[in-house]
């Protein structure tokens, strides 16, 4: 429905009108993180403002910062890791060689979605407690991994059945290995796919705040855990926490902005395309 | 194609072959298959096991099976219900705003107008915001009854100012969680619209068909599906909202923002109930569950096409 340019002056309007309020909450707070501690909770509330970078170097020097920033990266880049190489032979396989329970197979796995983690909170916690995983990356890596796994493998699986099949029986005929054909023939075709998916994982596991929030207090708690320490009532560190939730957040906007379209498929579970 | 077709070797092939690839192609599942059935399994069933016992993990020695004490007390706590009340509102609430919205939002941006691009990666950046941040910026910046932008603007304009978290505490819930989810659904529908043939659209229009008659007899029905994913995957989060009470009311004030998962967490981890959260929690798998079935359907109706 590429529809011709609307002749209806409205609608440009409205559109810009819709993002910019969406967006207004985004932006205000990064505006705030430029503002003195003063100037963030000023009355009126100021748009123009002489900007500066304090908030940002008092983040910095907090040493703490860099703990829970480098927790967060740690978590979600293992989480991922770990994901796709459980998921990139499963998907392999269930593409190129299916039975006839491969469909019920994946149908399973993303049903594994369904359950709420708040159901297994206390298990998990125990589990956590009696294993010495609590409040440690690895814990949460771990969970991440589960979590994200069917994601991973469904998608994987929807990019690889993309691949035609007669590249790789062309490749069998000249005696390539499994393993071979993995890595050297499929993995490259189907890499921008893969990418698009390490993305999602990313995104998933850097905002998750279920496990995060109940799992970790200190040493393993990611920026979920630092921004949520926020909370109580602090109220004139705005800027500061503006400072730190901007950086919190930047990486994975973008993250967002680049991969919306594989996005919707998997989040979707490929139901909408 | 043909061509490919008829220089391929004979179909099919032999058994043998077959056979030897099909055990390593097991074993390439297998690693995937087993962790999720235990990551199913094990948790679940010690949720079974917990909720049949009185297990306190202050008096961790005063444990022993209780048999359905725990679901009794649970199901007879005022508390239960008005939390599962609290998670309907909830549910219901921000499901009527992202659809109806998105709807409306998605139909706004299939228009082609100047900067589109731009405008719909800003309208979509929320769902990429992580919860304690938003809960935040909204708590903080925008909902503060003395600093918070929205009370500023109204005491700018002589009305006063409204504090939210503890006036309007779940409509603030309801509108954080709208706004993160918004977007999350405006892309689901965008995407559903974009493949929605272009010449059924002129044809109705030559038909002499109104704005309002293509959406409501052309758009509205290609979406069904669409819409129908986006309800159940977010009542699947919606179900068990945590991180956003967490950050800003902490269910309160008294119990107006505590909803199914919060009253769980505050049973498991502050009061140390493990009986009594297990079989809170095994109640919320059963609710969710329900929702799963439905949702379940409609993707195996569309997977492997």
């Amino acid at each position: 429905m590429a529809t011709k340019q609307s002749h209806r002056w409205w609608i440009p309007l409205l559109g810009w009108l819709v993002a910019c309020l969406l967006f207004f909450p985004i932006f205000w707070m990064f505006i705030t993180s430029f503002k003195t501690e003063v100037a963030a909770v000023a009355t009126p509330p100021q748009l123009f403002f002489r900007p500066t970078l304090e908030n940002y170097v008092a983040v910095q020097t907090r040493a703490s910062y860099f703990n829970f920033a480098w927790n967060s990266v740690v978590i979600s880049l293992g989480a991922t890791i770990l994901s796709l190489l459980l998921a990139i032979p499963a998907a392999y396989a269930m593409s190129f060689f299916p039975t006839k329970r491969t469909k019920s197979t994946l149908l399973w796995m993303l049903s594994t979605k369904m359950l709420p983690a708040v159901g297994v909170l206390v298990p998990i916690y125990i589990l956590a407690r009696e294993t010495g995983l609590l409040d440690t990356r690895i814990g949460l890596v771990i969970i991440y991994t589960l979590i994200n796994l069917p994601i991973v493998v469904w998608m994987i699986y929807s990019f690889f059945k993309e691949v035609p099949k007669e590249i790789l029986e062309a490749d069998r005929m000249d005696g390539a290995s499994t393993y071979q054909e993995l890595v050297h023939v499929l993995m490259p075709l189907a890499l921008p796919g893969i990418f698009s998916t390490a993305l999602l994982s990313i995104i998933l596991s850097w905002n998750e705040a279920f496990w995060s929030l109940n799992l970790t207090t200190f040493d393993a708690a990611p920026l979920t855990a630092f921004i949520a320490s926020f909370s109580s009532p602090q109220g004139l560190f705005w800027a500061k926490l503006s400072a730190a939730s901007s950086m919190a957040i930047a990486p994975i906007l973008i993250f967002g902005w680049v991969s919306q379209r594989q996005l919707v498929r998997g989040l979707t579970f490929g139901a909408v395309k | 194609m043909t061509s490919s077709v008829a220089t391929r070797p004979q179909q099919p092939p032999p058994a043998r072959a077959r056979s030897h690839r099909s055990i390593p192609a097991r074993l390439l599942v297998a690693p995937s298959v087993i962790l999720l059935v235990l990551w199913m399994v094990v948790p679940l069933a010690m949720a079974i096991w917990f909720a049949f016992q009185r297990y306190n993990l202050l008096i961790p020695d005063n444990r022993e099976f209780v048999g359905f004490a725990n679901f009794a007390y649970i199901l007879t706590d005022p508390t239960l219900w008005i939390s599962i009340g609290i998670t309907m509102i909830l549910v219901v609430s921000v499901l009527a705003i992202t659809i109806g919205l998105g709807t409306v939002l998605a139909v706004l941006f299939n228009q082609e107008f100047p900067g589109r691009g731009v405008a719909r990666v800003l309208a979509i950046s929320p769902f990429f915001v992580m919860p304690t941040v938003s809960a935040l910026i909204w708590k903080n910046m925008l909902m503060h009854p003395v600093n918070g932008l929205f009370a500023q603007i109204t005491r700018g304009l002589g009305l006063g100012a409204i504090d939210w978290f503890a006036d309007f505490p779940l409509l603030a819930i309801i509108i954080i969680v709208a706004w993160q989810w918004l977007p999350f659904s405006l892309l689901i529908l965008l995407t559903a619209i974009q493949s929605l043939d272009t010449d059924q659209m002129e044809a109705a229009r030559m038909d002499g068909a109104s704005a309002m008659q293509l959406f409501r007899f052309v758009v509205l029905p290609h979406l069904n599906r669409a819409i129908a994913v986006v309800a159940m995957i977010e009542t699947i989060f919606f179900l068990t909202i945590f991180a956003e009470i967490f950050v800003t009311t902490g269910g309160g004030p008294g119990l107006a923002t505590t909803n199914l998962a919060y009253y769980i967490y505050l049973k498991a981890l502050l009061e140390f109930d493990v009986g009594g959260a297990s079989a809170g929690g095994l109640i919320a798998v059963v609710l969710a569950n329900i929702v799963a079935i439905f949702l379940m359907r409609s993707v195996a109706r569309n997977l492997d096409t």
